[in-house]
C-alpha cells in the first residue's frame, strides 16, 4: 500500500527509493544538478548502517560499484552527464561480466563540460552502450518525480532479473523539481533472485569468477551471443510506453522526460483547436518499445520527435518507422527546455493547420 | 614419511603462462601458502588486475573480481566493503598502481580500507611489451624510453617509491618492500604478507606489501641476470624492510616486549 503523499525533489525522491529498494551501498562523486541525491544517500545509507563511500571520482565510484556488485549486492551510483562519461569503461565491463547495478544520470546540457541545466543529449551514450564493445544495458525515463521515484525502485529488481546495469536517465529538471511522490514500502530482502555466479557467498561450490575476460575468441563469441538472446528476450517483455490521444491522431509526438511533459501540454492545445496530435512516451529507451513505433508507423501516422538536444531519439523513430512514414524534428538545447507554444507551432507548422 | 614442502592447496597444480625467471609466479605461491597456514582458502577474493597478473584467477583456486586496468583497488573497496569477513587481496602491478591508477590508490589507502595490496614492482610494463613504468629507474632502458629514462632532459620524472609516498597517509597502517630475487628474501616478503594479511583479518586498516620482482623478458635479461639486477640496481633504490608499522598487533608486540 503507497503511503501518504510528500513534496520532494526528483533527486531525493530517487534517493529515498534505492534506500526502500534495498540498495547495500552507494558511491557517488559531487556533480550537479544530482548533489541532492548523494547527500540523501549519505545520510540515509549512514543512519541504515549501509555503505555509503564520496568516492575519489566517477572512475572510483563504478568500479566500487562494480566490486560490490559482484559480491551481490544491491549497489547504486549516481552522476550527471560528464560524470557518467566517465563511468562508461566501468559500465562496460558491468555488462561483459553481467554485473546489476542502477546508475541514475540526472543528465545536463553538453558535450565538455557544458552547463548544469537540463538536456537529453546523453540519449545515444545511454541506448548505445555508451562504452567500448557490443553491449546494451537497460534504460528508464521518467517523466514526474514520482515515476522517477517508482523507476528507481523497480531498477534494482530489473538489474538483478537480467543481470545487468539499469539506468534511469533522469535530465536536470526531473533531479531539481518539487512534486509529491508517495513511496513502496522497503523491499522485503527475503524477496531478492539468488546470485550464485556472486563472490564471497559459500564455500561449498567451486570458485566463482566475476570477469569479462575470455582467452578463446570461440568462447567469447559463445558468452556474447548469449547476452544477445538474453537481449532480444527483454525485447519481447520490457519495453514500456505511455500513449495520449494516439488512435485519431494524424501526428505522434515522440518524446520522453521533461520534453514529454512539454509535448503533452502541446498535444492538448492542440486538440483544442481541434488539430489531431496525439504523444507516444517511451519509458524504457533501452529496450526502445520498437514495436508500437512500427504499428504506429503501418498506421499511416506523422511523427515528431521532441528533444532537448540536436535530434538523438528522432534516429530511432526513423529507426523503427522503417522509412515508412514522414518523421520530423523539434529540439532545443544548450539547456533550453521547449516551451509547450513553440511545440503547438511546429504542430502546426507540420500539418498546416 | 612426513611431508614438509609440498605445493599449496589454494593453488592449483597447472603450468603458469608467466615467462620463465618471473616474479609473478613465486609470489603467487607466497599469497597461496599464507592462504593455506591461515585456512582462509574458502574466505579469499582475490582481485586480479590488468596487466601480466590478469590471468592469476586462473591459478588460484579462490573466488575473484577483475576489473579495469588501475582500478583494482576501487573494485576491492567494493568487495571488502560487502565482505568484511573476507581476505581480499588487491594485486596490482606497478603501472596498475602508480600509473593509471594512482588515485585509487592513494584515497583506498587514506580512507584506510581493509584489504591487502599486492603490489608487483618490476620496474616495467610487462604485459604490453616492455614500456616506462612509474617505477623505472634512471636510465633503464625501455621500449618507449630508448635511450634509458632520463627524468630532466626527456622529462620523464623519477621512479616512484609507493611505499614511501603511502607513508604520510592516515589510512595507512602497514606498509613492507620485500623482493623475490632469492631465498632469504623470499622468505621475509612472506612474512610481511602473512603479516599484513593478519592485519586485515583483524579490520586494521590499509596494508600493503611491496615486492620487487623479475621480468627478464621485458629486461633484456636471463633469469639468473635478472635475480642479480634486483640486487644490484633496484634494492639501492628500492629499499627493503617495514616502512610503516602502525599495527595494533605490533603496537602490543612492542609493549610485551618492554615488559
Ligand atoms: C584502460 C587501459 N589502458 C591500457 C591498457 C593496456 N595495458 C594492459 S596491461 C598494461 C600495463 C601493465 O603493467 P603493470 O601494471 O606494471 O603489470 P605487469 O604486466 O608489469 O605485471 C597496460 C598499459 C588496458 N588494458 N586498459
Ligand atoms: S613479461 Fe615479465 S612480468 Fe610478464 S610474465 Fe614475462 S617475465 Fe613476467
Ligand atoms: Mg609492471
Amino acid at each position: 500500500m503507497a503511503e501518504e503523499k510528500r513534496l520532494m525533489k526528483g533527486n531525493e525522491a530517487m534517493g529515498e527509493a534505492a534506500v526502500r529498494a534495498g540498495c547495500d551501498a552507494y558511491f557517488g562523486y559531487p556533480i550537479t544538478p544530482q548533489n541532492e541525491l548523494t547527500a540523501y544517500m549519505a545520510k540515509h545509507m549512514l543512519d541504515k548502517k549501509r555503505t555509503f563511500i564520496q568516492a575519489e571520482s566517477e572512475v572510483a565510484a563504478i568500479n566500487m560499484v562494480f566490486g560490490a556488485g559482484a559480491t551481490g549486492a544491491r549497489v547504486m551510483t549516481s552522476s550527471s552527464s560528464p560524470g557518467v562519461s566517465l563511468k562508461q569503461e566501468g559500465i562496460s565491463y558491468a555488462c561483459g561480466a553481467d554485473v546489476p547495478c542502477v546508475v541514475i544520470n540526472v543528465s545536463r546540457s553538453g558535450p565538455g563540460l557544458g552547463g548544469i541545466s537540463p538536456a537529453q543529449g546523453d540519449y545515444f551514450q545511454s541506448t548505445r552502450g555508451g562504452g567500448h564493445g557490443d553491449y546494451y544495458h537497460i534504460v528508464l525515463a521518467p517523466k514526474s518525480v514520482q515515476e522517477a521515484a517508482d523507476l528507481t525502485y523497480e531498477a534494482f529488481d530489473l538489474a538483478d532479473q537480467w543481470r545487468m546495469p539499469a539506468m534511469v536517465l533522469a535530465d536536470g529538471m526531473i533531479g531539481q523539481m518539487m512534486e509529491g511522490v508517495s513511496f513502496k514500502p522497503p523491499k522485503d530482502p527475503a524477496t531478492r533472485i539468488a546470485k550464485p555466479w556472486a563472490v564471497g557467498t559459500s564455500s561449498n561450490r567451486p570458485v566463482n569468477h566475476v570477469d569479462s575476460t575470455h582467452l578463446d575468441p570461440d568462447e567469447f563469441e559463445a558468452v556474447n551471443r548469449a547476452r544477445f538472446e538474453r537481449y532480444a528476450e527483454m525485447k519481447k517483455v520490457l519495453p514500456r510506453y505511455e500513449e495520449h490521444d494516439i488512435d485519431d491522431a494524424e501526428l505522434v509526438l515522440v518524446a520522453y522526460g521533461t520534453s514529454a511533459r512539454v509535448s503533452y501540454g502541446a498535444v492538448q492545445m492542440a486538440r483544442k483547436l481541434g488539430i489531431k496530435a496525439g504523444l507516444f512516451r517511451p519509458i524504457t529507451l533501452w529496450p526502445f518499445p520498437e514495436k508500437r513505433m512500427g504499428e504506429l508507423a503501418d498506421a499511416g501516422k506523422k511523427f515528431l520527435a521532441v528533444e532537448m538536444s540536436m535530434g538523438q531519439m528522432v534516429e530511432d523513430v526513423r529507426l523503427y518507422t522503417h522509412g515508412k512514414s514522414e518523421v520530423f524534428f523539434y529540439g532545443r538545447c544548450g539547456g533550453n527546455i521547449p516551451t509547450e507554444e513553440a511545440v503547438l507551432a511546429e504542430i502546426q507548422k507540420i500539418l498546416k493547420k | 614419511m612426513e611431508l614438509t614442502y609440498g605445493h599449496p592447496k589454494s593453488l592449483l597444480p597447472i603450468q603458469t603462462k608467466y615467462c620463465p625467471g618471473c616474479g609473478h609466479g613465486v609470489i603467487h605461491r607466497l599469497i597461496t601458502e599464507v592462504i593455506d597456514e591461515m585456512g582462509v582458502q574458502d574466505h579469499s577474493i582475490i582481485l586480479n588486475p590488468v596487466g601480466c597478473s590478469i590471468w592469476a584467477s586462473l591459478y588460484f583456486d579462490f573466488d575473484s573480481v577483475q576489473v579495469p586496468h588501475g582500478r583494482t583497488p576501487a573494485g576491492a573497496t567494493g568487495v571488502k566493503r560487502m565482505k568484511p569477513d573476507h581476505l581480499v587481496i588487491c594485486y596490482q602491478g606497478d603501472g596498475d598502481l602508480a600509473a593509471i591508477g594512482t588515485a585509487e590508490i592513494v584515497h583506498a589507502a587514506n580512507r584506510g580500507e581493509k584489504f591487502t595490496t599486492i603490489f608487483v614492482n618490476n620496474a616495467i610494463y610487462g604485459m604490453t611489451g616492455g614500456q616506462m613504468a612509474p617505477t623505472t629507474l634512471v636510465g633503464q632502458k625501455a621500449t618507449t624510453a630508448p635511450y634509458g629514462r632520463d627524468p630532466i632532459g626527456a622529462g620523464m620524472g623519477y621512479p616512484i617509491r609507493v611505499c614511501e609516498m603511502l607513508e604520510t597517509l592516515g589510512g595507512s597502517k602497514y606498509l613492507a618492500r620485500g623482493a623475490v630475487n632469492n631465498a632469504a628474501n623470499t622468505r621475509k616478503t612472506k612474512q610481511y604478507i602473512r603479516k599484513a594479511f593478519e592485519a586485515q583479518m583483524r579490520g586494521e586498516g590499509f596494508t600493503m606489501v611491496e615486492i620487487l620482482s623479475q621480468c627478464p623478458t621485458n629486461w633484456g635479461m636471463e633469469p639468473v641476470e635478472s635475480v642479480e639486477w634486483v640486487e644490484s640496481d633496484m634494492i639501492p633504490f628500492y629499499k627493503l624492510g617495514e616502512i610503516k608499522d602502525e599495527l595494533a598487533g605490533s603496537a602490543n608486540a612492542v609493549k610485551e616486549a618492554g615488559k
